[in-house]
């Protein structure tokens, strides 16, 4: 899925997501405009997309851990996935998009 | 021609981490399975017989679980080399079951996908499908088979007759005696990961009916398990209990294991002559194997725990829960419960780092683990700390000999702390591993399965004390008893052997840290196990070879030693790498000899430096 052509407010870092942060992931492995990346950045971007976290898939943050608040547990669509917010912040997640929890109210 | 018609086939099962592979695999196979390593690498090769209902033969290779062919892990090469028929003294599998978690295909779909390039025919099965069902997930198998042609079939490994459409497939599958073609696999890059994801999603899409995405039970559940405050406890509460189950629950068997070798003693005392088989019977093998079999029990428990705990689903919530406390020096989430499990025993916790994937995570923790205090240092503190620490209360309320002993284990837990830090800054140069892991959905235990684990964990230990443990100790009791002490000798006998003549030729280079000759002495065959010094102790101080009791030998090291040098023997025995089964098993597992000789060299080194500070603080402050 293309980056969208001017970066809407709603988007953020899922690494800096608080708990209950939803959304739809817009993209993965992205780095900051002008600095190469590295081995290890090309190699998290492969175990993201592995993990599930692809363009597209709906993410909610659903616990913290105690210390800094870290690692996270996100839900990625039908799975729950930990990560360190570091490994985190290579996705950025589409607020906007969200799909409201049908069943949240439940 | 008959023989190629009877052959077995080789069935591989891939498929992602958690998705019942294994439970699947135990019910297929029974109880007819081997576990082995791989040939040069410690990754588990589990292979299994069993009939189909048309009567085939087929051998079952449990392949780790992976979610795709890259190899980041040693687990996750094997399984690749093994698809691709690149293993050595490995046949290439003439099947492959994919075992997919039928909750949630996405991941599966993208792997069977990749999987498709290596050529082998294989099938597809639905796994855990009635948990799928009873989430009202609905799975079109026939349009799946039809878009991946390939067999799809629907399976529940926990209930009986739960594979039988598995096996009805395979039947005709094998029937048609499959060729695998060439594999023309090669290492998919990030946007053909992504373009594999699209497809899969476009699958799901057309054949499974997902409910709308509600909160299920698995996240109800870790709402509290992980809570910030309430998960914290919980695991606290269960660490507790384990710990308490590894002490109490192991302390009957344990007791009936060290009786039985005692009797076994006894008995090939009286039977034997006595003289050189006699001795090496009982005072090497017996003893020997004996000191190290009466861990057992302690194993078994603590991995029925640790099998159990991760057959739930709740080993990746302690790893959670525990990555920051770990991750801070370099260890994985993953590295805390090995590191616990060498509070009983080392060569556990060892065992149990096969859990981290991450080669270098794992090596540190490994390297780390014998620092943590295992229970066999404990003879040897209560006797120092009995003989040398008043009994008396600090500060009102505090037991002076309990707080020695606390010391002493946090001393191993920051000592731990700092090395893993230590190895991660300059051996491996700050090196990052990123920290993603699936939480999987929570499953009621399936009690054979853990049952047939642990059993494989326990077999695994002994094998190993029949071997390479049965071997160190045939050497450090010929150390101890040879050359045999001169005719009209009064002293001990191991004197006169070589373990005196090291004992006696290290005292100049342990002299400087207080250690007197009878400590020297005892220290060698106290490199079978760290207890084994008390009673080699015992030996050296019992002139005429009358064994003393234990409370005696209190009272002889009190009234012969300064405090300074048992204060230097309690940190000694904190660092020193003192058993020579830990040593093996860390060959075992890593493959090498380097890693055994780091960690022996470096643990001296730490010993020897803590004791020389210790030894000449005390005397400094006038001990």
């Amino acid at each position: 899925m293309p980056t969208l052509p001017d970066t809407p407010p709603t988007l953020v870092k899922l690494g800096q997501g608080r708990r209950g942060l939803r959304g739809v992931v817009r993209e993965v492995g992205s780095a900051a405009p002008g600095v190469p990346r590295t081995a290890f950045d090309l190699e998290l971007e492969k175990r993201l997309l592995e993990i599930g976290l692809v363009e597209g898939a709906q993410v909610e943050i659903l616990h913290e851990g105690f210390i800094g608040r870290d690692p996270i547990a996100v839900r990625v669509d039908s799975m729950c996935v930990a990560l360190r917010r570091r490994e985190a912040n290579a996705v950025l997640v589409d607020c906007a998009a969200a799909v409201p929890m049908t069943l949240a109210a439940e | 021609m008959l023989d190629t018609l009877a052959r077995t086939s080789r069935v591989a099962f891939v498929g992602n981490p958690n998705c019942g592979k294994t439970a699947l695999f135990n019910a297929l196979t029974g109880s007819r399975q081997k576990v082995a390593n791989y040939p040069g690498v410690t990754v588990e090769r589990k292979e299994g017989q069993f009939v189909t209902p048309a009567g085939r033969q087929v051998t079952a290779i449990d392949l780790p679980g992976t979610y795709s062919l890259r190899g980041r892990s040693p687990d996750e090469v094997v399984t690749r080399d093994a698809v691709l028929g690149r293993l050595d003294d490995f046949d290439r599998p003439d099947f492959l079951v994919c075992v997919a978690d039928a909750t949630n295909l996405r991941l599966i779909l993208r792997l069977v996908l990749e999987l498709r390039s290596a050529g082998l025919p294989m099938i597809l099965a639905l796994n855990m499908s009635d948990i799928a069902d009873h989430r009202g997930i609905r799975i079109d198998a026939e349009g799946l088979s039809r878009e991946l042609s390939i067999p799809v079939v629907r399976s529940v490994a926990v209930s009986p007759g739960g594979a039988a459409a598995l096996l009805e497939q395979l039947d005709l599958a094998l029937a048609r005696r499959p060729a695998g073609q060439a594999a023309s696999w090669s290492e998919r890059g990030a946007a053909e990961i992504r373009d594999a994801h699209h497809a899969a999603d476009a699958m799901v899409a057309r054949f499974v009916g997902t409910p709308a995405v509600s909160r299920d039970i698995s996240a109800r559940i870790d709402d509290v398990l992980l809570h910030p405050v309430l998960g914290i406890l919980i695991l606290l509460s269960v660490l507790f209990l384990v710990f308490q189950a590894v002490y109490s629950w192991a302390g009957p068997p344990m007791d009936m294991i060290s009786a039985g070798f005692d009797s076994l003693n006894a008995l090939a005392r009286q039977t034997l002559p006595d003289g050189m088989l006699a001795s090496l019977l009982t005072d090497g093998i017996i003893t020997g194997v004996g000191s190290v079999l009466v861990f057992l029990p302690q194993i078994v428990i603590l991995f029925f725990f640790i099998i159990l705990l991760e057959d739930i689903g709740y080993m990746a919530r302690a790893a959670f829960l525990m990555d920051r406390v770990v991750g801070g020096v370099g260890l994985h989430g993953r590295s805390f419960i090995p590191l616990l499990s060498s509070f009983a025993c080392a060569i556990p916790g060892i065992m149990a780092t096969r859990v981290i994937e991450n080669r270098r995570q794992r090596l540190a923790t490994i390297m780390v683990a014998p620092l943590m205090t295992c229970s066999a240092r404990i003879p040897v503190y209560t006797l120092l700390i009995g003989a040398f620490i008043p009994r008396r209360t600090v500060a009102g309320l505090i037991d002076l000999q309990g707080l020695v002993l606390f010391s002493l284990y946090l001393t191993g837990i920051v000592s731990a702390f700092a090395v893993a830090f230590i190895f991660r800054t300059f051996v491996w140069r700050g090196k990052t591993e990123p920290f993603i892991m699936e939480l999987p959905g929570y499953k009621l235990p399936m009690l054979r399965s853990v049952a047939m684990g642990v059993f494989q964990r326990a077999l695994m230990f002994i094998r190993r004390a029949g071997t390479l443990i049965l071997s160190m100790m045939i050497l450090i009791w010929f150390l101890s008893t040879f050359p045999a002490a001169p005719e009209g000798a009064t002293d001990a006998a191991i004197n006169h052997s070589f373990a005196g003549i090291i004992g006696h030729a290290l005292e100049p280079l342990l002299a400087p840290i207080g250690f007197n000759w009878q400590i020297a002495v005892a220290l060698i065959p106290g490199m079978a196990a760290r207890e084994v010094a008390v009673g080699a102790l015992a030996t050296v101080y019992a002139v005429g070879g009358a064994a003393l009791s234990d409370a005696s030998l209190g009272a002889t090291i009190a009234a012969e030693w300064p405090l300074a040098t048992a204060l230097s023997l309690l940190a000694w025995y904190v660092f020193a790498p003192q058993c020579a089964p830990t040593l093996a098993v860390v060959r075992r597992e890593t493959n090498s000899w380097r890693w055994p000789v780091l960690m022996f060299v470096y643990m001296m080194a730490l010993a020897y430096g803590a004791s020389f500070v210790v030894y000449r603080a005390a005397i400094y402050l006038g001990g």
